[in-house]
């Protein structure tokens, strides 16, 4: 490969700590398109309008792996305002940034919750 | 931690034979071949003997066989220089959608420059139409430049078939035998083969070194201008201790070398397609003796190959100098494989010094790697 990645990208792609899935989620966020190679699911549970559990499924590459990871652990406790303030920029700085071309993909999580914010405000 | 090196299609260990013989002559036989006293004339045998041993392994003349900077370069030469050479008699050549990029890059680049390109398309098992070959064939074709074997699925190209068609046509034509080199067995002669391209690297010889097989009477336009090394083909000093470490490379591979490969080869093959969801890209038939290409369902190749390395595995997503592009193989897609597929595709490619042992722990590591990141999958 002609670029690395930093620790933290590595650190969470390795031992990611919110892989998994929710039982009857509040919000579920679907992003990607399996023809570009990385699809993401986020689930949400919501209590007194704060997230109190985010969990992600993700196919992609390392970076978007991490970057599921990441957002997981930044969306938790924070009031939907909150959440929704969340930017990719602030991801990327958390993982020590990450090479050009795959700046992308952490725009796939925060896709992804914005996706999973959405569908628990409709279901509300 | 276990160290198991399975990306020879990338570039191979040198072997210790080679480095033995090269080593003298970076130390006392450092003579410029094309100068006349001792030291000079001593380099200037050895290069000579070592063409010799380039051309036998062909069916080639010695004078047929000029050494060079390597792969890219001998396709550089080939291509370029018969183009131009050739200009006035016609514009148009011929390649195939799955070159190597030392192929495809150069035809673009002469798409640019007035010539007109066929990209020949490639079937499911990854093998040249030779019918759109033949079709494609006009009163202005010049060249025809299709690879002996292709680098990410391993695949033989009937170049006997193809060189009868281009000998019929009155075409030049060259083949790209970079990977194929001392695996599959190449005949200049029979084969109606006009140019060839071959690096040492892939085959346990040093890197930044390779040749060009020339047809006798074949006239190229020079690429390189300077002094009149290498039949006045090729300027610049020989790489006398490079020349004579690929020859050495090329004689210390046997048959029972190639036959012990495949025999690994298809071991990995059927262990790694008892895994659910995972299938062999290209044909296992007419296949190079160490290539592995396999799609894993529903995960991305990048993760397995992190995970691998992690594991102290080497193994490549598609070759290695596109793994950094985010498009899936232009080769994966030419044989018509889905994009999806194509992410989650690895190569393994064995050598001569891969064991059992390593196989079987590349073996238990895959199953493993594959189970935990179909785990975290939102797809199963
Ligand atoms: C089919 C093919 N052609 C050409 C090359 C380029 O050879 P080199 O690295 O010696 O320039 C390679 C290897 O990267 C190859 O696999
Ligand atoms: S999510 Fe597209 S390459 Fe990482």
């Amino acid at each position: 490969m002609s670029f690395k990645y930093s620790d933290e990208v590595l650190k969470r792609f390795r031992n990611p700590v919110n892989a998994g899935k929710i039982e009857n989620p509040g919000g579920v966020g679907v992003v990607g398109n399996r023809n570009c190679g990385d699809v993401m699911h986020l689930y949400l549970k919501v209590e007194n309008n704060v997230i109190k559990d985010v969990k992600f499924e993700t196919l992609g590459c390392a970076a978007a792996l991490a970057f599921s990871d990441l957002l997981c652990d930044i969306a938790k406790n924070k009031t939907i305002e909150q959440a929704l303030k969340i930017t990719k920029d602030e991801l990327v700085k958390e993982l020590g940034g990450v090479p050009a071309p795959k700046l992308h993909c952490s725009l796939l999580a925060v896709d992804a919750l914005h996706k999973a914010i959405e569908d628990f405000q409709k279901k509300k | 931690m276990k160290k198991v090196y399975l990306d020879n299609a990338a570039t191979t260990q040198v072997a210790k034979e080679v480095v033995e013989v090269m080593q003298p002559y970076f130390l006392e036989k450092y003579g410029n071949a094309s100068c006349l006293h001792s030291w000079g004339q001593e380099a200037r045998d050895a290069v000579e003997q070592s063409r010799k041993v380039i051309a036998e392994k062909i069916n080639a003349e010695p004078e047929e066989i000029i050494f060079t900077g390597g792969g890219s370069e001998s396709n550089n030469l080939a291509i370029k220089g018969t183009a131009f050479q050739l200009k006035d008699k016609g514009n148009h050549i011929i390649t195939s959608e799955f070159e190597h990029p030392a192929v495809l890059n150069i035809c673009k680049a002469l798409g640019k420059k007035g010539f007109e390109v066929t990209y020949v398309a490639i079937d499911k098992n990854g093998f040249v139409n030779l019918e759109q070959l033949k079709n494609s064939i006009t009163n202005k074709t010049v060249l025809v430049s299709i690879m002996h074997a292709n680098n990410e699925i391993g695949t033989i190209q009937n170049i006997n078939e193809i060189g009868n068609i281009c000998k019929e046509n009155n075409i030049v034509f060259h083949t790209d035998a970079v990977q194929s080199f001392a695996k599959v067995p190449i005949d200049v002669k029979k084969e109606n083969i006009t140019l060839a391209s071959f690096s040492a690297h892939k085959l346990h010889g040093p890197k930044g070194i390779g040749a060009l097989y020339i047809k006798k009477a074949t006239k190229l336009k020079k690429q390189i201008d300077g002094g009149h090394q290498e039949f006045n083909q090729r300027s610049g000093t020989e790489n006398v201790p490079g020349i004579i470490g690929f020859a050495k490379a090329v004689e210390v591979i046997t048959e029972k070398n190639i036959e012990n490969i495949t025999e690994f080869r298809n071991y990995l093959i059927n262990e790694l397609l008892k895994i659910k969801g995972t299938a062999l890209n290209g044909s296992q038939d007419n296949r190079l003796c160490n290539n592995v290409s396999i799609s894993f369902k529903n995960v991305e190749g990048e993760s397995i190959l992190l995970s691998l390395d992690d594991k102290g595995v080497a193994v490549t997503t598609s070759s290695a100098c596109t793994s950094s592009k985010l498009e899936s193989s232009h080769v994966l897609k030419a044989i018509g494989l889905k994009s999806e597929d194509a992410h989650g595709t690895i190569r393994f490619t064995l050598s001569k010094y891969t064991t059992k042992e390593e196989l079987d722990y590349t073996i238990e590591s895959v199953r493993g790697i594959i189970k935990k990141l179909r785990g975290i999958s939102p797809l199963k």
